[in-house]
C-alpha cells in the first residue's frame, strides 16, 4: 500500500527534486498530474519511480501537456483527492489559464515551481522570472533555501494550502538547478512523524463534487447589474482574507513541524545577525546561503551587516518585513529576476513598499543576479555589502546594479 | 571546508561520480553539497561538477572557484578547459592518465598529484571508457579523504545492480591501487 518507509528519521543524499518527491509520497498525495519538462523533469521521474516501486499509492496522470495537468488536479481536488504537480518556465506559461481559477476556486493544490528564467533569450537555467511573472495571481508563494527545506516545506504546504481559513494553492518553489539538481545530505522524516502532522486530506466543502450535494461551480458571475457585483467582490475579499490568514496558518504549520521532526524554518522571513546590523542584505531563495556566509565574513571585519531572507513571498509578509528593516539605514535587496515595468528587481519593490510601514524611511537599492543560471557568489554579495555601506554613509541610492554583467 | 571541482566529459558520469562522493562522505558523517554543472550535456562536451564537504553544514550553493582539489576524469578535457582554474596553493590535483607526472606540466600551486591510467584499466573492466568510480577510488587514495569501504557502501547503495554492481567496486578498487601519488616539491624561489 502506502509508503514502505523504515521506522526512523535518517540521513540521506538527494537532490531537491528527489527532496520534493519524498515530500509527495510521504503527504500520501492521492493523485498527480505530469508533464515534465527541464529543470523539474527528475521530479516526476522520482515519483513515476516511487509509484512504481509501491512506496505512493497514488495515481500519476501523464497528460499531454500543462494546460491539462492543472485542468485534472483542478477535477481530482474537487473530488476530495489531495493532489500535486510541479512545473517550471514555459510549462507554467502554457497552464496559465488553470493556473488563473486555481485560487479563485479555492482548490488546495501544492504544486512546486521549479524556478527557471524565462523566454526570451532562450534558456533552460535557473532563475525566478517564472514563478516572480505569476507572483500577483493569488497562490501562496514559498521559496526554499536548502534541499532540506523543500521537502519540509512542500509537506508543510499541504497543511497550509487545506487549513479552513485558508483553502488555496501554494507553490513550493525551489531554485531551479541550484535545487533542483544540488544534492545534499538531508534527514528523511519518517512516516509517523508526517503523519502526526499531517491530517488525512480535507475535502473542500466550498466547492466539492458530491452527487449527494448537486451544485454548480464557478457559474457566471458579476457584471454591473443584480446580486453579481456584490458576489463577486465577496468572492475577491474571501480570497484576499485566505492570504492574510495565510500568514499565521504558515507560522503555526513551520512551528509545528519543529514540535514533530525538531527542525525549525523560519516560516514567513529569517532575520540573520540583525541584532544591532546598520545595513540590511534582503534574499530569496538558495542564494541566500552564500549571503550569509558573505555577512559573517563582513562582520568579521567589524561591520554591522544582517541579512533578511525573505520565505514566504505571497502573502508577503509587509509588517514583519519592515519591523525587521526598521532599524537599520541602507538596504540591498538582491533580486534573481527583473521587473521589466520598474527597471528593478520585483522583491525590491515589495521591499520598498514594506518600509512605507517604517518610521525612518531606510535607503534601499536594488541588485539583479543569477539570472539563467548565472551565480550569486559570496563575492558578489561582497561587492553588494560594500555598495550598501557606501548608501548607509550617503543615502544616494543609484540605478539598480546588474551583479554579473561583467562576469 | 575542503571544496572539489570534478572535470569530465558528457557520457563518463561526472554527475554520477559526485553524488556517489557525496554519499560515501554522509556516511562518514559530514556534510556535503554536490551540484552539477548545467546545460545540455552532450556525450563528449567538456563537463563539470562540484563538491564541497564540511564537518559543518554547508550554506553556499555556488559553483566553485577555489578548488581544494581538481579531480580530472578525462585524459583530454584539459586541452577544452583550463581544468587548473583558481585551484589553491598547495592544492590536489588527480589526473586519469596514461603518462608518467614528469610528462606532465604540473600546474605551480599543486601540492599532491595523482595519477591513474583509468581508462585502460576502464577498458579491461568495462570495455568502455568509463572512468568516474576508477577516479573515485583515485581520489580516495591521493586525498585520504574519504575511506575506500565509504566508497563501496556508496556504490553499493546506488542504481547499480548485478554485474554492474560488480564491475564498479572492481573499478574503486583498482583505481584506489593502481593510483601513484606524488607530493610536489617546490623549489626556493631563486
Amino acid at each position: 500500500m502506502s509508503a514502505v518507509l523504515k521506522p526512523k528519521s535518517k540521513a540521506i543524499v538527494c537532490d531537491g527534486n528527489e527532496a520534493a518527491a519524498w515530500a509527495v509520497t510521504l503527504a500520501r498525495v492521492d493523485m498527480v498530474a505530469v508533464y515534465p519538462i527541464t529543470p523539474q523533469s527528475s521530479l516526476v521521474e522520482y515519483l513515476a519511480k516511487f509509484v512504481a516501486d509501491g512506496r505512493l499509492n497514488a495515481e500519476i496522470v501523464d497528460v499531454e501537456g500543462e494546460h491539462s495537468v492543472l485542468s485534472v488536479l483542478h477535477g481530482g481536488t474537487l473530488a476530495g483527492a489531495r493532489t500535486y504537480t510541479g512545473t517550471c518556465g514555459p510549462g507554467l506559461a502554457f497552464m496559465f489559464e488553470p493556473y488563473l481559477r486555481t485560487p479563485g476556486l479555492r482548490l488546495p493544490i501544492v504544486m512546486s515551481i521549479v524556478t527557471r528564467d524565462t523566454l526570451t533569450p532562450q534558456s533552460v537555467w535557473g532563475g525566478h522570472q517564472d514563478a516572480m511573472s505569476v507572483r500577483e495571481v493569488g497562490w501562496i508563494q514559498m521559496y526554499c533555501e536548502t534541499v532540506q527545506e523543500v521537502l519540509d516545506t512542500t509537506i508543510m504546504a499541504y497543511r497550509i494550502a487545506e487549513h479552513r481559513d485558508v483553502m488555496l494553492p501554494v507553490n513550493v518553489c525551489h531554485d531551479g538547478n541550484y535545487l533542483s539538481y544540488g544534492a545534499a545530505r538531508i534527514e528523511l522524516p519518517t512516516q509517523e512523524e508526517v503523519d502526526a502532522f499531517l491530517p488525512p486530506p480535507a475535502t473542500n466543502w466550498h466547492a466539492a463534487l458530491d452527487p449527494a450535494r448537486p451544485m454548480a461551480v464557478d457559474p457566471l458571475t458579476g457584471g454591473a447589474g443584480g446580486a453579481g457585483p456584490a458576489l463577486f467582490v465577496g468572492y475577491r475579499k474571501g480570497q484576499c482574507a485566505g492570504m492574510q490568514n495565510a500568514l499565521a496558518v504558515i507560522e503555526q504549520a513551520h512551528e509545528d513541524w519543529a514540535r514533530v521532526v525538531g527542525r525549525r524554518h523560519a516560516p514567513l522571513l529569517e532575520s540573520y545577525r540583525m541584532e544591532d546590523a546598520e545595513t540590511a542584505l534582503v534574499t530569496l531563495g538558495s542564494m541566500s546561503g552564500a549571503g550569509k556566509d558573505a555577512v559573517d565574513a563582513a562582520r568579521e571585519r567589524g561591520e554591522r551587516v544582517g541579512l533578511i531572507k525573505i520565505k514566504t513571498y505571497r502573502p508577503f509578509p509587509v509588517q514583519a518585513v519592515a519591523r525587521a528593516l526598521a532599524g537599520v539605514k541602507a538596504i540591498g535587496v538582491v533580486d534573481r529576476s527583473v521587473s521589466f515595468g520598474w527597471d528593478c528587481g520585483p522583491l525590491y519593490q515589495d521591499v520598498i513598499g514594506a518600509l512605507q510601514f517604517t518610521a525612518r524611511h531606510p535607503a534601499a537599492m536594488s541588485f539583479i543576479g543569477g539570472l539563467a543560471g548565472a551565480d550569486i557568489t559570496t563575492d558578489h554579495f561582497e561587492r553588494v555589502i560594500e555598495r550598501i555601506r557606501a548608501l548607509a554613509k550617503d543615502g544616494q541610492a543609484g540605478e539598480t546594479v546588474w551583479l554579473n554583467e561583467k562576469d | 571546508m575542503y571544496e572539489i571541482r570534478i572535470h569530465g566529459r558528457g557520457g563518463q558520469g561526472a554527475v554520477l561520480a559526485g553524488s556517489i562522493l557525496a554519499a560515501a562522505i554522509v556516511n562518514e558523517g559530514s556534510y556535503v553539497v554536490a551540484i552539477p554543472s548545467f546545460g545540455f550535456e552532450r556525450r563528449g562536451a567538456p563537463v563539470t561538477s562540484f563538491l564541497r564537504m564540511d564537518t559543518r553544514e554547508i550554506r553556499q550553493m555556488t559553483n566553485i572557484y577555489r578548488p581544494d582539489c581538481v579531480l580530472c576524469i578525462d585524459p583530454t578535457v584539459g586541452r577544452a578547459v583550463n581544468i587548473f582554474d583558481g585551484m589553491v596553493e598547495g592544492g590536489a590535483w588527480i589526473q586519469t592518465t596514461a603518462k608518467p607526472l614528469g610528462e606532465l606540466t604540473v600546474p605551480p600551486q599543486a601540492g599532491t598529484v595523482g595519477l591513474c591510467d583509468a581508462v585502460s584499466i576502464a577498458l579491461e573492466i568495462f570495455k568502455r571508457p568509463i572512468t568516474n568510480t576508477l577516479m573515485l577510488g583515485a581520489f580516495a587514495k591521493t586525498t585520504g579523504r574519504v575511506s575506500l569501504d565509504s566508497l563501496r557502501a556508496a556504490v553499493m547503495d546506488s542504481d547499480f545492480r548485478d554485474a554492474g554492481l560488480k564491475q564498479n567496486l572492481l573499478a574503486l578498487e583498482r583505481g584506489y591501487e593502481e593510483t601513484t601519488v606524488h607530493t610536489i616539491q617546490r623549489r626556493a624561489a631563486a
